[in-house]
């Protein structure tokens, strides 16, 4: 990453612009071509350092109201493999594996699922269920009832970033 | 799906069209809209002033690049809370006023507040929880992501 990188990191943190040659109007404003610009976000996705450009929905509003985090206290020596698997389930949108806190939290796995309404979240949570076996000691589903906040991350500092996926 | 107060359905498959289209590969051509556009059988000024609106209905959060800030440098946190229900108006705003607080959901447990903290340093995340925990006197609990096993944040719209 370089400046030029950053500074298109800072340029597009609130979205790509909606003109018919955005590419174009961000080397206006960074000094430098459209060609140019193309490239180091080409780069960027090559890299990692972007995942993808498109839009991000607002789950409710595109008929996803029952969002459920499903988490799972599982073998921490079969939880990598059995990760891997849970990702690869239709409905899955994210799948991490993150530490517990003792006395307060004992699921390791952690899986987001999306549904038209709690049946089809709790269906998803039993196909887990089923999978994980008895390597799954208990599990719960975490329903979100409100959105408080989803902004992204806004920084102005040079150097800074940008928002990244939930 | 609510209706609008015109009684229009909020989205039309015009919308949902775009938003199973456009949540990925965008292209990185001289006129990307107008490349989109053709490829779903709209103008270039149709496809642009329907991604406006979508975005000023909040049904679009965003459209542009996803990073992953941990490439870049940063660090991007799940942390909860466990809040009194009594308590709880005071909380959020103390938790939603920190700029580093990128999204914050309430969830059914007790832990009932989980919020992504995003961070342009990985110290930074220690100085946000510090942050929340001085402002509201609670615990923080944070569960970095230790391994990723999959991220596709693709979905289909869909009808009620």
């Amino acid at each position: 990453m370089d400046d030029l990188d950053r500074a298109l990191v800072l340029a597009t943190q609130q979205g790509l612009p909606l003109v018919a040659k955005p590419y174009d109007l961000l080397g206006e404003q960074l000094g430098v071509s459209g060609a140019e610009i193309r490239q180091r976000l080409a780069a960027m996705l090559q890299h990692g350092e972007i995942r993808r450009i498109g839009a991000v929905p607002n789950h409710y509003a595109i008929g996803y109201t029952a969002n459920g985090m499903s988490v799972w206290d599982v073998d921490d020596a079969e939880v990598d493999v059995l990760g891997g698997w849970v990702g690869a389930l239709p409905g899955v949108s994210h799948c991490y594996r993150r530490p517990r806190a003792p006395g307060v939290w004992r699921y390791n796995l952690f899986a987001m699922l999306h549904g038209r309404n709690r049946a089809e979240v709790e269906l998803q949570t039993e196909r887990l269920r089923e999978l994980l076996g008895s390597a799954c000691r208990a599990h719960d589903i975490l329903y979100s009832s409100a959105i408080l906040k989803k902004t992204g991350l806004r920084l102005a500092r040079p150097g800074g970033l940008a928002p990244a996926e939930s | 799906m609510s209706e609008s107060p015109r009684g229009k359905p909020v989205l039309d498959a015009v919308d949902r069209a775009i938003i199973d289209q456009m949540q990925g590969d965008f292209p990185l051509s001289d006129q990307p809209y107008a490349e989109v556009a053709g490829q779903l059988g709209l103008s270039e000024n149709e496809l642009l002033e329907r991604l406006q609106s979508l975005l000023a209905r909040r049904i679009l959060t965003r459209f542009g690049p996803m990073f992953q800030v941990e490439r870049l440098g940063g660090a991007f946190v799940l942390a909860a809370m466990q809040v009194p229900e009594s308590d709880w108006e005071r909380v959020l705003q103390a938790v939603n006023a920190l700029p580093q607080v990128a999204h914050n959901y309430r969830r059914t447990h007790a832990l009932n507040m989980w919020f992504v903290l995003a961070t342009e340093t990985p110290e930074g995340i220690a100085a946000a929880i510090a942050a929340i925990e001085s402002a509201t006197g609670l615990p923080v609990f944070a569960f970095p992501k230790e391994r990723e096993y999959f991220v596709e944040m693709k979905l289909a719209s869909r009808g009620a």
